[in-house]
Order: C-alpha cells, then structure tokens, then sequence
C-alpha cells in the first residue's frame, strides 16, 4: 500500500458530479458545421494548410504545426472547407481568432492512416507522429505532449497519470476510465517507454469508486508491472498537478522547478488515451469527452468532435429555459463563453449551461478583512491577502516578491473569501500585466540593440570610407612618383630610348604584314583607273578654291 | 610615542594605498546613471524628446539638463519609474508631449518609388529595401517612431495601430462597487 502525503489546503465545494457520471459516454450528432480554431494549443498558432472550397477527408491535416513549440490540427470530418478567417474562439477575452469553417458531408470518410506498434518505432518517430497528430495535455493546459516525452537529462522515476478529476460538476475523465481503462494504461506504457520511468501510478480521487476499480482491474487484466492505481482524498484541488505529485509521491515541486527535475513527470488519463489511439490507429485529435450539464435535460458524457459549435451540442442534452451563458471548464476555475457559437477545442473538458438557480448571483464584495481565511485554503502556500493587495495597488514587483506566479488559479481563496472579492481576478489582471511589461521590455532591449548596431555600422562605413578615400589618395600619390621617376629615366637612359623605337617599328612592321590594305597589290588597270580619278579630283577642288593655298593661313572672309 | 605614530602612518598608508588600488582598479567609465534611465526609457529612438535618441534623453535628465516628462512613448508609468529612480516628484507630460496608442509603419506597396530615404531615416533597421526597389516594414521590430515619415517623397507610409490579440490580450482591472448592508444605511 503507497504511503500517501498531504497538500496545504484546499476546499471541499459540492461535487455536483452524479448528475452526469451514471450514463455512458455517447458520441454526439453531427454537427451542420464545425468551427475549428488553430490556437488549441500552448505555443505557436498552427499554420493553415488548405483552402477555401477544398473538399477534406477525416482526420486530415488542416494546421500544420509551425515552429518547435506547436501543435497540428485537423478536419474533424470530411466535407468542404467553407471559410478561413477570424471568428469567436472559446477564450476569456471574447476575441476573434484565425479559424477553419468545415462543412461536413455526412460521409466521415477517412483519410489513410496508418497505425503502428510504439515497440517497433524509434522514440523520435513517436514525438514526431504525437506532434502531427496533434496530441496536447487534454487536463485543460493543452500543452503540445510530445515535449513533454523527452527523457532529457533527468532520470525520471514516477509517471503519474492524472485522474483526480477534483472540480465540480466534470465527469468526462471519471467515464473515460470506466469504459476505455485498457486504452489509457497502454497509453501509459507507451508513455513510460518515452521517458524510461520506472513506475507508473494513476491518481484517482476517492468519489469516483468505479473509475478506480475498472483501472485496478485494467491494470491486472494487461499484466502491466510496476502500475498501480490508487485512490486519493477528494479535496479541491487534489487534481492540479503539483498538488496531485505531492500526494503520491511525497515530492514537492519547488517554485520555478519542472516536475521532470524531482524525477516526475505528470500526464492526465485523456491523453495518454489519445497518444495511444495516434500511434496505435494513427488517429489524430479529432474529438474528446465533453461533459454537458448544468441547466440541461439530460446531462451527460458527449463525445465530441472538435469544432462542434457548442449551441449543437448543448441542445442534444435538452436545453432547459432559464439558461444564460455557458461555462466552459468547471465553476471553480472555467469561464464563460463568448458566444454559443464558439466551437469545440482540444481543452474543452466540460460544458455548463448556467441559471440562476444553480449559480445565484454573489453577494456584493466587501473590503478585506484580513481574516487570512485565504491564506489557510490556499493549495500552493502563498499568502492570497498580500496579493490581493499589491495587485490591487499594482505594486507588481512586489505580488511577484510573494510568488505571484506560483498561484494555479485554482479559486479556493475566492471560494472561502467572506467579503467575496473576486481574488483570482486580480491575480490573473496582476499576470497578465507582467508579461506585458516583460513583452515592453524585451522589445526596447531589442530595438537598443538594434539602434546601438546601425550606429555602430554608420560610423563603421564612414571609416572605411575615409580610409578607402585616403587609400586612394596614397596610390594616387605613389604613381604620379613612379610616372615622374621614370620620366627622370627616360631622358638619362638611351639605351631604352633605342629599344622603345625598335620595339615601335616591330610592331608597325607586324601590322603592316597582317593587316593588308585595299590599295595593295592592285592590277595596272585598277592604277591607271584610280590614277585618273584622283587627277580629276584634283582639278575639281582647284577650280572651286583657287585661292586656297593662299588664304590657309588667314582668317575666313567675312560677310 | 613614537610607535603610537609610526602605527598610524603605517595604517595611513596602508589604506591611502588600497583607496589609490581600487579607484584604478574598479573605476566607472561614464555615468551609471545614464544607464539606468535608458533601461527605463521606451528605446523607440524617435527623438520626440528633443534628443536625438534614448541614449542622449538619459544622459541629458543624468545632468539636469532634461525634464523626466518628455517622453511620451513611455507612458505616465516611464514618468512614474523615472520619478522613483531619481528621487523626484511625478509629473504630468509636458507641452506637446502626450501619449499615443502602440503603432507600427505600413508602406504603401503601390506608391513606393525606391528612393531608400526612408531606409536612412530608421533608427533600428527595420526597414527592408534597396534603391528603385520596393521597400517594406519588417513589422516585429518597428518600435513605432514615425521618423521614417518626414522623409518620404510620396507620402506612402502611413502609422497603423497595433490591434489586441488573443496572444497579447490581458485581464482587466476588477472593477465592482461596493455596497453597503442594509443594516449600515439603517443606522
């Protein structure tokens, strides 16, 4: 039996997790259109690939990844390509993003593929195909998988996957590991192959008994050495990864250290199912399990192709009246959608219709009272008042003096807060503010640079001009001594006087034999003829100047 | 007595030896200032200040000569960081100086001749071209100085603001108000 360790913190909200857990994943309806953004994922945005009118097959690459830090994308079924522009993505800034509009065609033909034995492909082959696959973290940070399967330097010990699923109201990893528990852990070997782990441990909080046992019996059923899957206390935020590695290994990741460092590395359950179904089927992301629920009908596991509009979606589950926005994520750390038109994405884990009688508006914000109930919840053992704060007076420097970026955003200390000040809010705005002045900065530190490099090349041209000029000057010098030097010769020297007027009459004399003249060798008819005509010419100009050998040297007549 | 003074001079030459030392040793080219308030200081290069560049703004405020208000690529926060670095109070832009959102030049491609002036105009190179050939921004690394402008004999360059997106999109502020109980409005 593992020895399990304790977190600080943490809350106990209502799970609100039956409602959706008992009834099994279903696949949802083909949707009339798929928006697929090409941002569904940590670092570059995916460079788009195909055209407008361009019929698409399943499973075709639509986004190619672009640069080391990205992720492909795909069709998500076959059909033509309606659009290529900027539409609502699902992001809390309600901004337009570069997105594909992909009209299906009913037929969900695919495109070939090839699947693969992982035992039989170099580990490079693997990262590759993961990446053109488009595989990320599915646990909501969508970071691209395939970086995160380096062994790298560090000897990692521990694989653990993560299946704590510890906010409220989200199933669809709780249903994953109850229907497809033998595909996650052959994703799991596959993933310990990658990073020659030793073990593998499965992460699962105590609320879902099921999902633990169908792992257990996966585990014993595959024969799978060194895994176990062990249950965890349900406390709010047992999920997050660090917290998560902390209670299974006793490890604490310090600030600004990877978990790959303290021989750890830490990967949700979904994905290790969609790195498995890439290598084994050569299937790219082309859906996920989304939990529906909240103001719904039916709530439930959908699965779902990316790019679903989630109006479509959300209307499978019986739309209740009543609803006033959607939650993408969970209550604790989701947000609401822009539009319900949004479609999809890869870090969509659950979909919640809201109301206002499950989600009552809060009660009005009231100043801090420094109560430090935020400090005791807290899971990453920050002091939340402080920050407050110092975001509050935009004291960055200091919020970031106090770990600012160590907050997971969890949302415990709004949660407990008395006076309901909206915490994590300012945490977030506190962020976002510093990386923009990292942004700033960088930039001018740059623009320095380059400033500082065309001054020095100015006046690196000037130089080189001056002395180029001066080069000039010198060589001009040099031979006008030269040329004054071999005249002073040439006077003295006679001898080289006689050669240069041999030398001379070489060279008329080669001339004279190679270059024969039309006057030469003529026949004494030719003589005569040209003897005559010159005669006349003579005579013709004698007439016209008589005076001309007198007036040669006198100015012309005036008139 | 006599050692009493002859330890003091020991020591007093001691010291006076390592001051002499470390004065050769450690000296400071220039003024480590100037450094300071160009590290603040936005490094657009536009010369909006009235100094041509960041570099000659710096030195010019490390000597009194400049007021810190000058600058508006910096904002009112380069104000603020220039205020709390020199000791000085705050203060609003000066004369003709106000703050303009982000910006970066755009040639217009139909209307370039090729006439290179622009290319000398750009303080940090960011401008690709050659003579009677068509000159473009490279975009990343215009800082937004507007000096390439002035030069231009055709009028094709034109500011183009740099738009929010998804990638360089931050939280707001949270702003709510407070409101008071019942119980206090009673009382």
């Amino acid at each position: 039996m593992r020895q399990l360790h304790r977190f600080h913190g943490g809350v106990h909200p209502p799970t609100n997790k039956t409602q959706s857990s008992e009834t099994p994943i279903i696949a949802s309806a083909m949707p009339s259109k798929l928006v697929i953004p090409l941002h569904q994922h940590v670092g570059n945005i995916a460079r788009p690939v195909v055209s407008v009118g361009e019929h698409v097959l399943k499973g075709q690459v639509i986004g190619k990844a672009d640069g080391r830090l990205s992720s492909a994308v795909h069709a998500s079924t076959s059909g033509t390509i309606a659009t290529i522009g900027y539409s609502k993505v699902a992001h809390p800034s309600g901004m337009d993003d570069l997105c594909v509009t992909l009209i299906p065609d009913g037929k969900d033909e695919w495109v070939a593929n090839l699947g693969a034995d992982y035992r039989e492909l170099s580990h490079t082959d693997i990262r590759h195909r993961l990446r053109d696959a488009g595989v990320v973290g599915l646990g909501g940070a969508v970071f691209p998988s395939d970086m995160k399967l380096y062994g790298g330097k560090h000897q990692i010990k521990t694989l653990v996957l993560n299946g704590a699923e510890c906010e409220p109201y989200i199933t669809c990893d709780d249903r994953l590991m109850r229907e497809r528990a033998a595909e996650i852990l052959l994703g799991a070997e596959m993933m310990r192959d990658l990073l020659h782990a030793e073990e593998v441990v499965v992460g699962i909080e105590d609320n879902k008994p099921e999902a633990l046992a169908a792992m257990q019996q996966a585990i014993v059923d595959g024969k799978h050495a060194r895994m176990e899957a062990v249950a965890v206390p349900t406390v709010y935020p047992g999920g997050g990864a660090k917290q998560l590695i902390r209670v299974l290994t006793g490890i604490e990741v310090a600030a600004g250290v990877r978990s790959t460092e303290m021989g750890v590395q830490c990967f949700n359950v979904a994905t290790a199912y969609s790195a498995y179904r890439a290598i084994s089927y050569g299937e790219p992301m082309l859906s996920r399990v989304v939990t529906v629920t909240g103001n719904v009908e039916r709530p439930q596991n959908y699965e779902v192709l990316l790019g679903t509009p989630v109006a479509e979606l959300v209307a499978q589950a019986g739309l209740k009246s009543g609803t006033q926005g959607y939650i993408m994520g969970g209550p604790m750390m989701g947000f609401l959608l822009p539009s319900d038109q949004v479609g999809v994405v890869k870090a969509t884990n659950c979909i919640i219709a809201t109301a206002p009688t499950l989600f009552p508006a809060p009660a009005p914000t009231m100043p801090c009272i420094r109560c430090t109930r935020c400090a005791e919840v807290c899971p990453a053992e920050l002091q939340p008042q402080e920050l407050h704060w110092f975001a509050k007076a935009r004291e960055f420097g200091k919020a970031q003096d106090y770990h600012l970026f160590d907050c997971i955003e969890c949302g415990a200390c709004s949660y407990v807060c008395p006076s309901n000040i909206p915490l994590v809010q300012y945490y977030r705005y506190a962020k976002s503010e510093i990386w923009a002045r990292e942004r700033d900065k960088t930039a001018a530190d740059t623009a320095r640079q380059r400033h500082e490099y065309r001054q020095f090349r100015l006046e690196r041209e000037k130089q080189e001009k001056a002395e180029k000029l001066a080069q000039k000057e010198r060589a001009a010098l040099l031979a006008k001594q030269q040329a004054d030097a071999a005249a002073a010769t040439a006077n003295t020297d006679e001898d080289a006087q006689a050669r240069i007027q041999a030398a001379m009459a070489r060279v008329q004399a080669q001339h004279d034999a190679t270059q024969p003249r039309n006057t030469a060798n003529l026949t004494p008819e030719q003589q005569a003829k040209i003897d005559e005509i010159e005669a006349r010419r003579a005579h013709i100009q004698e007439l016209a100047h008589p005076e001309a050998d007198l007036d040669k040297h006198h100015e012309p007549p005036k008139e | 007595m006599l050692t009493a003074l002859l330890v003091m001079s020991i020591l007093a030459l001691v010291l006076g030896a390592g001051l002499g030392f470390s004065a050769l040793k450690f000296k400071v080219e220039g003024n480590p200032l100037v450094g300071k308030i160009d590290a603040i200081l936005p490094q657009t290069q536009c010369g909006q200040c009235g100094y041509p560049g960041c570099r000659p703004y710096a030195t010019a405020i490390a000597e009194g000569e400049a007021d810190i208000n000058m600058c508006p690529p910096g904002g009112e926060e380069g104000i603020q960081k220039l205020a709390e670095l020199l000791g000085v109070e705050a203060k609003p832009f000066g004369a003709g100086a106000a703050p303009k959102p982000k910006a970066v030049a755009f040639v217009d491609e139909n209307n370039c001749i090729g006439c290179t002036l622009c290319l000398q105009a750009c303080p940090v190179d960011a401008i690709l071209g050659a003579a009677k050939q068509m000159h473009t921004i490279i975009a990343s690394e215009c800082t937004g100085c507007e000096l390439c402008i002035a030069p231009c004999p055709v009028d094709c360059i034109s500011m183009e603001p740099i738009a929010e997106s998804v990638t360089t999109w931050k939280w707001q502020y949270p702003v709510y108000a407070f409101i008071p109980s019942t119980e206090a409005t009673r009382r």
